[in-house]
């Protein structure tokens, strides 16, 4: 398969570009943040669902678009560069993935249409430590008569403040993973949020007690890992696109500054230094372009290799932004580390992209273990 | 429409792949261990062993030396997608390239742009034949990376031109047919203005060479001199003063081709190669920063490999993929030299073995030493990351 955009794809990118530039540039980000750390824009999430972002990655029996994750990939890049919040991630690539591979059809046909037409919302609570690890879950969910008693602490819920429901990763008696959809509601549940360095709001939840019905899980026996796994990967590589386009704009921004910005006489993209650094750069950045889209393919052809391009996705974007951002910083001297300046936003997100679903050392370790070494 | 020509294109793979395997010999599939395992063709030709005769011969045949090149050329008039699949299924069974030529690599573009249909016919067939080894006169003892400040000279003698100077670092000059040169013939006009694109056969009266020795034992590349040499004036290529270029678009290629683009030949993964010689803890490499040196290299390696591929579907659509020569050379060389210094780390002495029984490491150090000069050859890294710095990114001088 060749390695570029189609036709279809091309227009869906340049139509997300045209759309976030008037509708939710990083200034949009700033006023959220100022107004008390705003989750998202009402409006803008309305308009995303009618450009039919939240239906591109359903299939069509769901009256999804069966577009594919390299269009939504797309749109996460633009989102990306714009440093765009909405819950778009939080409820389409982790909720809807997790019900798209689940084989529980009326959780399925309950939630995917609500998830679609942005009336409802489902958040993803995994994490449990201060750092990515998929295999050490404490969270139990023990079995009732007639469902499961959900007991344990989450942490890093993205969006886990406005959502309607959870899936909750937790471990069962039969001592394997579950995922099962938990209403935010319940009894037994209380939410806190923490702000972090991205002006994002993330949940820390207590589930004590909590009663669901055997209906709400969504995997079945001895799958949990499985599709815990992918939506994992899902979830690295659409976070590696996002990192794409804010690599894109920040390095953007400051090749634009080296242009124009003079000293000693000078523009400094003279100096060779310079130069030279932001020539690495690119280079860098052209190797990102190729994981990300490969990576976005794989997901929408089933690769046998998907677990391995998720972690170079992850690890080589992960890797690429850190640099990139800090250099962004430093390219632009004294107004760089200034909140008057855009810049520092993208480092500062870039912080916690880095480290959501795996950081660098995590997937480059898995990386080696995948081919065996 | 479509559907026919992919099922066309199908059968073709499938015919390629039978015909490859019937005809390319085992120890042609093997990986190549230094240059010297190629074939380099020429006037004269000598084959290092059976196989890689028939292999070259056969593919001769085939008209696959060059299978992209118009058939009037001797080329075998593959489309791109027919030989984009050639190249995955050579790469698929590890087939080595019939030959190793800078006419195939370097030269042959820069003709088919900038030739006469004459010029063409006279030596693009010899090319696709193996019957002329060239090298490439580029670089003087004072105009290295600073290439437009060549010296030899070509003076303009009315029926030929009559060269005098000399060049440096001319791989395999002393083995080479023929040499595509730089000469100066405007010493007025400013420095990139005066430079002319020549042809000279290497047994002219008056061109001589001299080996130089290099770090890894062995000497591929020359001094080379010129003295009071003829050329016959049809051996211009292009427009008197207009050599240059020339020069930058055959650089182009040959950027490409060391940064590794089109590369057929199948390389061990360094972890297996790791596995075998170190200790490992819990199923993995013990050593836990070797670990993650290694892994950083096959990350690289393996998304280096897709950007290939990428900028090529890309160059496919119209995008220039010329000015993204440097990229490549830049990227591929830097690549080349920290997987052979990690291949040297792997093998702990045993990589640093010079003179042994041991033809295996023997040959590993002299790869390794050969390694340093790719960040050098074909314009150096931080020559090329001047040209991404100037040409890519827009920024000022
Ligand atoms: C193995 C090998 C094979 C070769 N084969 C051939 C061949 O077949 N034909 C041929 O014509 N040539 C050949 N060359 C020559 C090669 O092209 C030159 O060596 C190369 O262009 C560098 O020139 P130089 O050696 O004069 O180094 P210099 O130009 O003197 O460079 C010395 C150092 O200064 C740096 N430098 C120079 N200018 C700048 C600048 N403006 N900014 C920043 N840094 C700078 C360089 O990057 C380098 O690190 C070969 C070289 C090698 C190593």
């Amino acid at each position: 398969m060749a390695l570029i955009l189609n036709e279809e794809q091309k227009m869906l990118k340049d139509s997300a570009n045209e759309f976030l530039a008037i509708n939710a540039p990083v200034e949009q980000f700033r006023t959220l943040r100022d107004n008390n750390y705003q989750p998202f824009d009402q409006d803008l999430w309305k308009a995303i669902v009618e450009m039919g972002w939240t239906a591109l990655t359903f299939p069509e029996e769901y009256n999804g678009l069966n577009f594919g994750f390299v269009g939504l990939g797309q749109v996460m890049e633009e989102m990306g560069k714009n440093l765009t919040k909405a819950p778009l991630f939080s409820s389409i690539v982790l909720g809807g993935t997790s019900l798209i591979h689940s084989t529980n059809n009326a959780l399925k046909e309950s939630w995917i249409p609500a998830l679609m037409d942005g009336t409802k919302r489902l958040a993803f609570a995994l994490d449990e430590q201060s750092y990515f690890d998929p295999t050490s879950i404490a969270t139990t969910a023990l079995k009732t008569a007639n469902g499961f008693i959900i007991n344990g602490r989450k942490k890093m819920v993205i969006d886990g403040g406005s959502a309607d429901a959870f899936i909750v990763v937790a471990k069962t008696e039969e001592n394997e993973l579950g995922l099962f959809l938990v209403d935010a509601d319940s009894n037994g549940i209380t939410s806190t949020t923490e702000v972090l360095l991205d002006a994002g709001t993330y949940a820390q939840i207590e589930f004590n007690d909590v009663t669901i019905d055997a209906s709400d899980r969504l995997s079945e026996i001895e799958e949990g890992n499985e599709l815990l796994n992918k939506i994992n990967n899902t979830a690295a590589i659409c976070l590696a696109a996002e990192m794409l386009g804010m690599i894109t704009a920040a390095y953007g921004q400051t090749i634009a500054y080296l242009q124009e910005r003079q000293q000693f006489g000078k523009r400094i993209g003279s100096y060779q230094a310079l130069q030279h650094r932001a020539a690495k750069l690119f280079c860098e950045i052209e190797l990102c372009k190729s994981i990300v889209l490969k990576a976005l393919q794989a997901l929408d052809e089933g690769t046998t290799n998907l677990d391995e391009l998720a972690s170079l996705a992850k690890a080589k974007l992960g890797e690429t932004l850190k640099i990139v951002s800090n250099e962004a910083m430093q390219m632009h001297g004294g107004i760089g580390v200034t909140d008057d300046v855009n810049i520092g936003f993208y480092f500062k997100r870039a912080r916690v992209a880095q480290r959501l679903f795996g950081d660098y050392n995590y997937h480059l370790d898995r990386y080696a273990r995948l081919n065996d070494y | 429409m479509e559907t026919t020509m992919k099922t066309a294109l199908e059968d073709f793979r499938l015919e390629t792949r039978q015909w490859l395997e019937e005809n390319c010999p085992a120890s042609m599939r093997t990986p190549v261990k230094d240059s010297g395992d190629f074939f380099w063709g020429g006037r004269n030709a000598t084959f290092q062993h059976e196989d890689q005769k028939i292999w070259f011969e056969r593919m001769l045949k085939k008209k696959w030396i060059v299978p992209y090149w118009d058939t009037k050329y001797g080329g075998g008039g593959l489309s791109d997608a027919e030989n984009n699949i050639l190249t995955q299924e050579m790469t698929r069974l590890g087939c080595r390239k019939p030959i190793f030529s800078f006419g195939i690599s370097m030269l042959g573009p820069a003709l088919h742009k900038f030739a006469t249909e004459e010029q063409k016919m006279r030596f693009l067939p010899e090319i696709t034949a193996g019957k002329t080894w060239w090298c490439q006169g580029y670089s003087e003892p004072n105009a290295g990376s600073d290439l437009a400040g060549l010296q030899t000279k070509a003076e303009d003698m009315g029926d030929h031109y009559l060269i005098n100077g000399s060049k440096v670092w001319t791989s395999y000059a002393d083995k080479s047919d023929w040499i595509f040169c730089l000469v100066r013939t405007d010493f007025d006009a400013p420095k990139h203005n005066g430079i002319s694109f020549l042809l000279i056969d290497m047994a002219s009266v008056g061109v001589s060479t001299r080996p130089i020795k290099l770090i890894s034992g062995k000497s591929p590349f020359c001094e080379t001199f010129f003295d009071n040499v003829k050329v016959p004036k049809e051996n211009l290529i292009g427009t008197l003063n207009e050599g240059w270029t020339i020069a930058k678009y055959l650089l182009t290629h040959e950027r490409q081709m060391i940064g590794g683009v089109g590369e057929t030949d199948v390389r061990r993964e360094l972890h297996e190669i790791a596995k075998e010689s170190l200790p490992l803890k819990d199923g993995v490499l013990a050593d836990a920063v070797l670990r993650s040196e290694i892994a950083v290299q096959g990350m690289n390696d393996s998304i280096f490999e897709m950007t290939i591929q990428r900028i090529m579907d890309e160059a496919k659509t119209g995008v220039n993929a010329g000015a993204l020569s440097s990229f490549f050379k830049y990227y591929g060389t830097e690549q080349n030299v920290s997987r052979m210094e990690l291949m040297t780390a792997i093998t702990g002495s045993d990589g640093l073995v010079w003179e042994s029984e041991n033809e295996d490491a023997k040959v590993q150090t002299r790869l390794f030493c050969r390694s340093k000069g790719n960040t050098i050859e074909g314009g150096t890294s931080e020559i090329q990351l001047g040209i991404i710095a100037k040409r890519i990114l827009n920024l000022p001088s």
